[in-house]
């Protein structure tokens, strides 16, 4: 006997894990778009933070991202096990229980939470508070099961980030925050939903109610290309404020003009097409999406460092 | 303690492997909150007296 055998595999873990299966359970992936754009949100205010303080608070709003994905993958996890391209998450792989991913969901929530409130304000951790209540109850629990337009509303709780950021910094919300959200926001629905396009089976087969499972893939097409239309305004509104400068022009002006060239060629194909050349054209939209979000976060950091030089303004 | 074998177990390579990231985790909270202190402190961050009622007499005059 070995005190090894004394920790019989548990009914939902068949195998002991590894350290590296708990930051699995964080998402790390999702994590960086929410450090980066929170980091965006932070820099770009006007008043200064200390670089100490700036980094305990994008590393806790990081990991109140982190743990929502945990309880996320804990209240998913039956979903995870049909879907391909989640079947080798540590629970449905075996690797964690369902109640650990729980527990480390919640008290990672708790000290995120606690930790921002005491390395930047109160208005900042209950911003991250409430995203991760958004996306825990709202999104995962309600919304995701029961309608097609839950990755519309669900998308708020990944464009709360940069409006966390700007509020570590100036200790509330304000129009250019309100914009940034604005931005994530509209951007979600196209960026999934062509993403949808070519991944319908697997929605499908967890029964999940994606809008090309439920109204059809031309109903698809047309809800990005009017999702597409409505994001230009919000991109072009930011450039009202004093965030924005000639770097996130041109990038607003490239961006925009390519994803609604973009969304038209979806919106004018068929299902024929489609499957003739295997989702080309909505696979490269899906990673022009991916870009037009970096880029014009990117323009924006890029715009506060030209301030910073007196280049900035017009 | 005779009835145990001591040899080590694939297992034990493992859980190795988690008490050392835990442990790496505990020791990076502890240097965050401390580098989290003196930042707060240095830049003049709101600061309560010692029992946490302001005292007068701890301001310093103008």
């Amino acid at each position: 006997m070995t005190d090894a055998s004394l920790y019989a595999a548990s009914p939902e873990r068949s195998a002991e894990p590894e350290f590296r299966d708990y930051i699995a359970l964080l998402k790390p992936r999702v994590m960086s778009l929410v450090v980066f754009t929170a980091l965006v949100g932070l820099l770009v205010a006007p008043n200064p933070v200390h670089p100490m303080i700036a980094f305990t608070a994008i590393l806790f709003i990081a990991l109140g991202g982190g743990a929502s994905g945990a309880l996320n993958m804990w209240y998913d996890a039956d979903i995870d096990a049909v879907m391909k391209r989640t079947r080798k998450r540590p629970i449905p792989a075996g690797r964690i229980a369902r109640g650990e991913a729980l527990a480390l969901g919640l008290a990672l929530s708790g000290i995120a939470v606690v930790m921002l409130g005491l390395a930047a304000n109160l208005v900042a951790a209950g911003l991250l508070a409430f995203t991760i209540f958004f996306y825990v109850v709202i999104y995962t629990m309600w919304l995701k099961r029961w309608t097609p337009q839950n990755i519309v509303i669900g998308g708020a709780a990944g464009a709360f980030p940069p409006m966390i950021g700007w509020a570590v910094a100036t200790g509330g919300v304000s129009l250019e925050s309100v914009l940034m959200f604005g931005l994530i926001f509209v951007w979600t629905p196209p960026h999934f939903w062509s993403l949808a396009l070519f991944m319908k089976s697997d929605y499908g087969d967890a029964g999940v109610p994606m809008l090309p499972v439920t109204h059809g893939r031309d109903a698809t097409r047309r809800h990005i290309l009017a999702y597409t239309l409505l994001l230009v305004p919000v991109s072009l509104a930011l450039l009202a404020t004093p965030i924005a400068g000639p770097a996130y022009l041109i990038a607003a002006l490239v961006l925009n003009t390519r994803f609604v060239i973009g969304a038209v060629r979806i919106w004018r194909r068929d299902d024929a097409a489609c499957t003739a050349d295997d989702h080309r054209v909505e696979k490269r939209f899906f990673r022009l999406s991916l870009w037009y979000l970096f880029l014009h976060f990117g323009a924006l950091l890029m715009d506060a460092a030209l301030a910073q030089t007196g280049w900035g303004m017009f | 303690m005779s009835g145990f074998d001591r040899t080590t177990h694939e297992l034990h390579h493992r859980r190795w492997g988690r008490n050392l990231g835990l442990g790496v985790v505990l020791i990076a909270f502890v240097a965050i909150v401390f580098g989290l202190t003196i930042a707060k402190v240095t830049t003049g961050a709101d600061l309560q007296a010692y029992d946490h009622v302001a005292r007068p007499a701890l301001i310093e005059a103008e």
